[in-house]
């Protein structure tokens, strides 16, 4: 049952989106990012809308996927929701004891789900159509100028690679020990929340002992393999960009200079 | 001297515990010297904690001897300033493939070596096909480590060491975790690695039938080198094996019972056809009744 977790929620394609360069691709999403934030209008908005739309389409995620991507964040769109409608001082429509729903009530609520539904998708959009590793190597390039101040950019990527890489590794093991305490009588299923996670210790004992071992085991084979740091390292994968990513970073940019320009025009 | 891969003179090793200062040392290698040629298959055998893995890590310079010397092509493995030269040369392959592959690609983890010597790219990416290969694990290159057998992702590992193109494998342990089929999988890699492509191989087993494919067998016990001699004659000593804690091949074993039980038989008997030559000869010489 836990084999069936997923880390991060790749969806392998290869549609353009999946095809741009990952580095691109994360400076697009924070290009869209502040387009939706620095939106104050409905029309500003749909503009940033517009363009998460042709992107989406374009990576040919199925829409379903994407409205599985939205379900954890629905208790926060009702509680925003609910506040701005209710709380926002304003013309009233409809009062009911101290309860009173005003125009602008409705429409800052609209604005805010609308932002945070396009924030939402956004940011899964690069995480379905990059996988995890790519995403690390992308990272970690971005980030390499922060190495001038010592900020362990390489080692960051290291630790992130090597957790992805364990995962599954520990998922399984987590399974294989609860089987066997199982198997020894250990109830994990019944009784208070108290009881339940009392009886996950002998899970997590276990598993951290042998965790530490692999650990130091991963040590000496990463040092027999030459492993130093990130100085002087070259990598199998290069990053290549092409005409195709400078083309959807200019269109985002262009995007972007269009709802600060409605900005303007509407303030 | 350059016929001559690693040369351990006299090694002696301890492990020292850091929590206490004053507790006991425990002499683990008591004075091991040991040749290992180029092209050569060696074997070493040795119940747990005979220090199997104590001297394989010195092959690498993983541990320096507290006595004595351990040399790899020449080069003093207490050389700090040469320690990546010497890993290099000699590559180790460990017990758990779980725990030695970093990457989630299986492509990417073989490279992991040659990314960390800055290899330029275009020349990586052929070391690391070519060492895919040589273990035919190149299908999978895509893969990730966790969809594979056990005796694949072992293969993962050896492709990773193979691609620094090193000129000796040290493989502690390799096929303890494997089943059957991951075993005989892991060793005919081996085996190819040593006869196609003159790869000097050091593999420590305690599966005797593994350790009956190889030139040489080095037998280890408490510290110390006790047999250092081809299959043949170091299975033959039936009785010194067992006292040590090992065993002997089944036909080597068969051979044995048959001898003490007053049969005219050979123990250097280490193959099943030989085997069966022999019983036959007993068979033919013996009158029927
Ligand atoms: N890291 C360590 N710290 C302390 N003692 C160790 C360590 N590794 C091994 N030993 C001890 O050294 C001896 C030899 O171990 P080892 O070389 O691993 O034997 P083998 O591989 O033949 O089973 C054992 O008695 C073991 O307890
Ligand atoms: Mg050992």
């Amino acid at each position: 049952m836990l084999k069936d977790i997923t880390i991060g929620q790749y969806f392998p394609g290869n549609s353009v989106v999946h095809r741009l360069d990952p580095r691109f691709k994360i400076i697009i999403t924070g290009v869209l990012i502040a387009m939706l934030f620095s939106a104050d209008s409905f029309i500003g908005l749909g503009v940033g809308v517009i363009f998460l739309l042709i992107s989406f389409l374009l990576s040919q995620i199925p829409f379903k996927l994407m409205l599985k991507s939205l379900k954890p964040i629905v208790p926060i769109i009702l509680f925003t929701s609910v506040l701005n409608i209710f709380f926002l001082e304003g013309v009233t429509i409809f009062k009911l004891g101290f309860l009173k729903i005003t125009v602008e009530g409705l429409r800052t609520s609209a604005f805010m789900i609308i932002r945070i539904i396009a924030l939402i998708m956004g940011s899964s959009l690069l995480t379905y159509t990059t996988s995890p590793i790519t995403l690390t190597d992308a990272i970690e390039r971005l980030l390499s100028p922060l190495k001038k101040i010592k900020l362990p950019v390489h080692e960051l990527a290291m630790m992130m690679t090597i957790a992805l890489r364990f995962i599954p590794t520990l998922i399984e093991e987590t399974d294989k020990i609860m089987s066997a305490q199982k198997a020894r009588g250990a109830d994990m299923e019944s009784g208070s929340l108290l009881q339940r996670a009392k009886a996950l210790t002998p899970i997590l004992i276990p598993l951290f002992v042998s965790a530490f071992r692999r650990a130091e085991e991963l040590a000496l084979a990463m040092e027999c393999r030459c492993y130093q740091g990130g100085d002087g390292r070259t990598r199998l994968r290069q990053l290549h960009s092409s005409g195709a990513d400078y083309f959807a970073l200019g269109l985002s940019i262009v995007f972007f200079d269009l709802v600060l320009l409605l900005n303007c025009l509407m303030g | 001297m350059q016929d001559k891969i690693i040369s351990a003179q006299n090694v002696e090793f301890h492990y020292t515990n850091e929590f206490e200062e004053d507790a006991p040392v425990k002499q683990v290698l008591k004075g091991v010297s040991l040749d290992i040629k180029k092209g050569e298959f060696t074997a070493v055998l040795g119940h747990n904690g005979s220090g199997k893995s104590t001297i394989a890590k010195h092959m690498n310079a993983v541990l320096l001897p507290c006595g004595g010397k351990v040399y790899v092509e020449g080069i003093d493995t207490a050389d700090e300033e040469r320690i990546f030269d010497i890993r290099q040369r000699v590559g180790m392959v460990f017990q758990n493939p779980d725990n030695q592959i970093v990457a989630t690609i299986v492509e990417e983890d073989v490279a992991f070596a040659l990314e960390n010597l800055g290899v330029p790219p275009d020349e990586m990416r052929k070391r690391v096909d070519d060492a895919l290969k040589s273990v035919g694990m190149y299908e999978y290159r895509e893969h990730s480590p966790h969809q594979l057998s056990g005796g694949q992702k072992q293969r993962v590992a050896i492709a990773g060491i193979i691609a620094m193109r090193p000129d000796c494998i040290v493989l502690d342990e390799p096929t303890a975790m494997l089943d059957p089929k991951g075993r005989s999988e892991v060793l005919k890699t081996i085996r190819q690695l040593n006869r196609d492509f003159g790869v000097t191989i050091v593999l420590i087993t305690h599966y005797m039938d593994e350790a009956a494919q190889a030139d040489r067998i080095v037998v280890m016990d408490n510290g110390v080198i006790l047999m250092d001699d081809v299959p043949r004659e170091v299975f033959a000593n039936v009785e010194l094996m067992k006292k040590i804690g090992l065993d002997v091949p089944q036909v080597t074993e068969l051979m044995y019972l048959l001898e003490e039980s007053g049969l005219p038989t050979d123990t250097h008997i280490i193959d099943e056809e030989e085997c069966t030559e022999a019983l036959l000869k007993i068979l033919k010489a013996t009158p029927h009744n």
